[in-house]
């Protein structure tokens, strides 16, 4: 590999390289391991292979719909709350946004249920008022509604980070050249919006993919069977690995089809270089009449489900939880556990991201680089779609055989939190970290600026906005997570998701929603507490 | 950054760093079973009172997981018996070979089928049912029958038996009255059910909030609500064509190093100091002997004329068949 005359480029890419085989090692270790043990081929006759088509067809088809309904969603929404810049409440607002994303699924789904279901509250408004008989959402409507519920938010949080990066001078230049909201739509966010929305959309296909628990309640049935419950039920209750590891691989093969397919609609990142507070923009006050609507219109809809479980959360008794030794153990456990995971994301995203720019800056022809380049976009997107019940249930028989499954189980745990976030993280800073580069290359160069030091003084000053979101998401994430903690059962490791399910499983529903409040509220704290994380002298 | 990080690391190894080294009995079980509110904990202290042992447990998420554990671990499992499994899943784990005869007198066992199994003793049995909400329900079905036929608008929410035990037992509920004619049962049946959720939570969450007035569930489940709630809201219906039964068991490994101990553990299985302990724990019935009486609330529930089971062996062998007919027959 050609490098320039510093000594800069070199341990980038190789802590690249590093990063990226810990990830294949972590993904591909435990798929390995299943196929190992594996006493015969899977048994797929005809009419299996009839099965998995139909229910391949249904995945892709819940997953696209959700994917568009959510973006279409996520637009408007996001560029609403970036135009309006200062109305009050909106930090309050942006925090909400990340907190679908550590809401158990299930705790999600009957929380949709008390708004949406029959008995719900738009079904007693809509009968009591004579409009129409009760709502019926078991069905594709049910996996929608609950889909956009929980990555409208998530796409919204995103856009509204890529449309505050867009620098004050285009807001400047805008406002003299008098453009309408649709020029500033067309000519300054569009390009912005462009490049991030592959990415985003992509992020919200693979939850969505791999989505469960809500998939088989709203969709009503088996009718409404996705390849991820194909591969739970063959290695949990058919015990048959080689077949999960196949159909695992079936799902992963899909998504790197459709990513390729939708990698050549991906733009360059454009240059952004906003430093500081987002830009006062020129147009927010002919649009505010509308921005408003729009903000209130999405809020409701969010709002509702978490209404919902605040109100059935808020009568539970929490003497009583505080009071059980377990939630104060489950809730440490939780806690280190987001922390460790969610560093170990930026540390493994941003060693991918900071390869990516040496490799991007000295344009390196080469064959490898490429290869290195494709192999980190595939990384940083299908790690969500690889069941955590297959890389779990991987890493144990791995463990098992070294006779370290009990000790090393937080680790692996922690680990496999880390690798669903990386998506969400290398989403967050990429166009940070790639578009800064563009800016400041030149500077570092003339100054003699490289490796730590220019970490320091340059990179981590102007990152801290996006190294925060990022954090708090995948905080966020690794906190709400039930899949990895559950596969290691262990009476010592309880994490609080664990917990609520376990009170669940045993009529206590009651403190169960209570848990879960307890739950979002130790999120938000982490949303907030990410917020801090400000080098001394910077403001941002 | 990287010592935060560090630090949490070994915060967590030592979440789980091992205990004292007493002579040690190693028993796989399902989370729920060694809660904080279930029978494991008081388990434990009754039985180390007389073992000179140690009796740790170690949960995993339900009866399934806890087979596929052993599976995974084959002959190398640390486990010296695996408590929790059902008959649908005896046949099954025998057929591993990792299992060996328990041995012990099954003098204590009290069960409404006969025990023949020389590998597992079982320690708690449940029928299953439909709960129904008193509130919205004034007459409840009063048959399977009744259930498979009765109004499309009165719904009711069941679990899928591809994910779930109760999902399973409906099915093997319905294959027991119904025989070959179960997939036009299901066909009709699937006309009154509102979802089909992944596990038991799930459904009995959305049945509490009251999004459907019935649930599949235990004949045990409204002992919970009279003991804990005070409530006899939610009850079960009884139908004459029998309940299906659910009957848990413990086995010990072949792989055992601890063989006397684990066969002490199971006699004391079967006796008061482990029984006392499952009727308002566990909320299922003793399978052996106790010497509290049950609470008044079990004197309440519906206590099925007939006990429905199919053997294990013919479970393990047509399962797969029976759940590709049930797909079939809803997904039309």
């Amino acid at each position: 590999m050609k490098t320039s005359g510093t000594a800069g480029p070199k341990p980038a890419v190789l802590a690249g390289l590093v990063a990226l085989g810990f990830i294949g090692l972590a993904v591909a270790t435990p798929m390995l391991a299943l196929v190992a043990i594996a006493p015969a081929l899977p048994d797929l006759s005809g009419d299996y292979l009839g099965f998995v088509w139909s229910i391949t067809k249904f995945t892709v088809l819940q997953a696209g719909l959700s994917t568009l309904l959510s973006v279409l969603a996520a637009i408007p929404l996001a560029r609403a709350l970036a135009r309006q810049a200062t109305f009050p409440g909106r930090h309050i607002v942006l925090r909400l946004l990340a907190l679908p994303l550590a809401l158990p699924a299930l705790v999600v789904v009957l929380g949709i249920v008390e708004v949406w279901g029959r008995q719900g509250w738009i079904s007693t408004m809509l009968q009591s008022t004579g409009l129409s008989g009760p709502l019926n959402i078991y069905g594709l409507a049910g996996i929608l509604i609950a889909h956009v519920f929980f990555n409208m938010a998530l796409a919204a949080r995103l856009l509204v980070a890529a449309l505050e990066q867009i620098p004050p001078e285009n807001w400047r230049l805008a406002a003299q050249l008098s453009f309408s909201s649709r020029h500033v739509f067309r000519h300054i966010e569009w390009p912005v919006i462009r490049s991030v929305l592959p990415g985003i959309a992509s992020l919200v296909f693979m939850l969505c993919i791999a989505s469960f628990a809500v998939v088989l309640v709203l969709g009503g049935g088996p009718k409404a069977t996705t390849l991820e419950v194909a591969i739970y039920q063959s290695l949990r209750f058919d015990f048959d690995p080689p077949r999960a590891v196949l159909l695992a691989g079936l799902q992963l093969a899909l998504c790197a089809g459709l990513f390729v397919l939708g990698g050549r609609m991906a733009t360059d990142i454009a240059v952004m270089s906003s430093v500081g507070k987002p830009a006062r923009r020129p147009d927010r006050f002919a649009s505010r009449r509308i921005d408003s609507l729009v903000v209130a219109a999405g809020l409701t809809f969010l709002a509702l489900p978490m209404l919902a479980i605040v109100l059935s959360g808020i009568a539970a008794p929490f003497g009583v939880i505080v009071s059980q030794p377990v939630f104060w153990r489950a809730l440490v456990t939780s806690l280190i556990l987001a922390l460790t995971a969610a560093t170990l994301a930026l540390v493994m995203a941003w060693c991918l991201l900071a390869a990516q720019r040496t490799i991007m800056r000295h344009r390196i022809p080469s064959r490898t680089a490429s290869a290195f380049m494709s192999s980190m976009q595939a990384s940083g997107s299908l790690i969500l779609v690889v069941p955590p019940v297959v890389i779990g249930a991987g890493w144990f028989v791995v463990l098992h055989r070294t006779g370290l499954a009990n000790s090393a189980a937080p680790v692996i745990v922690a680990i496999v939190n880390a690798l669903m976030a990386l998506p969400f993280a290398l989403r967050i800073l990429r166009p940070a970290v790639v578009g800064q580069a563009q800016i400041h290359d030149r500077l570092c160069a003339s100054l003699g600026l490289s490796g730590l030091q220019r970490w320091r003084l340059i990179d981590l000053p102007v990152l801290t906005r996006s190294f925060a979101l990022a954090f708090a998401f995948a905080a966020a994430l690794s906190i709400g997570d039930l899949g990895a903690a559950a596969l290691f059962g262990s009476a010592d490791f309880v994490t609080l998701p664990l917990l609520l399910l376990q009170k669940m499983g045993s009529y206590r529903s009651v403190e169960a929603a209570g848990i879960a409040l307890l739950l979002a509220g130790f999120c938000l704290g982490l949303i907030w507490l990410a917020e801090q994380l400000k080098p001394g002298a910077q403001t941002s | 950054m990287l010592r935060l990080f560090t630090l949490c690391l070994a915060a967590l190894m030592a979440l789980v760093l091992p205990a004292s080294a007493k002579d040690k009995l190693t028993v796989y079980t399902y989370d729920s079973f060694v809660s904080d509110w279930g029978p494991g904990p008081k388990i434990k202290t009754a039985f180390e009172a007389s073992c000179n042992c140690e009796l740790e447990w170690v949960a995993v998420a339900d009866a399934v997981a806890t087979l596929n554990r052993i599976k995974l671990e084959g002959s190398g499992s640390k486990a010296d018996i695996l408590l929790g499994i059902d008959t649908s899943l005896t046949a099954e784990a025998s057929a591993t070979g990792l299992f060996e005869e328990h041995g012990i007198s099954t003098d204590n066992i009290k069960l409404p089928v006969p025990w023949t199994d020389k590998t597992f003793v079982p320690y708690d049995y449940g029928h299953f049912a439909i709960i129904y909400d008193s509130e919205k329900i004034k007459t409840p079905p009063a048959s399977l029958d009744e259930l498979v036929n009765g109004d499309p608008e009165q719904k009711i929410v069941i679990q899928d038996p591809r994910t779930s035990s109760p999902g399973l037992g409906l099915l093997l509920w319905i294959k027991a009255v119904y025989g070959d004619k179960a997939g036009e049962a299901w066909t009709k049946l699937s006309r009154r059910v509102l979802t089909v959720t992944p596990g038991w939570s799930e459904a009995y969450g959305m049945f509490t909030k009251g999004e459907a007035p019935m649930v599949l569930s235990y004949t045990t489940s409204p002992a919970y609500h009279m003991v804990a709630e005070s409530t006899e809201r939610y009850r079960a219906a009884s139908f004459p064509e029998g309940h299906y039964m659910q009957i848990e068991v413990a086995g010990i490994l072949k792989s055992s190093q601890n063989k006397p101990l684990a066969r002490q553990f199971l006699d004391f299985m079967t006796g008061p100091g482990f029984q006392n302990h499952i009727p308002t724990n566990n909320w299922m019935w003793p399978a052996g002997k106790t010497s509290d009486a049950l609470p008044d609330a079990f004197d309440k529930l519906v206590k099925p004329a007939k006990s429905l089971l199919l053997s294990a062996d013919e479970v393990n062998a047509s399962r797969k068949a029976w759940i590709d007919e049930w797909l079939k027959a809803t997904t039309r």
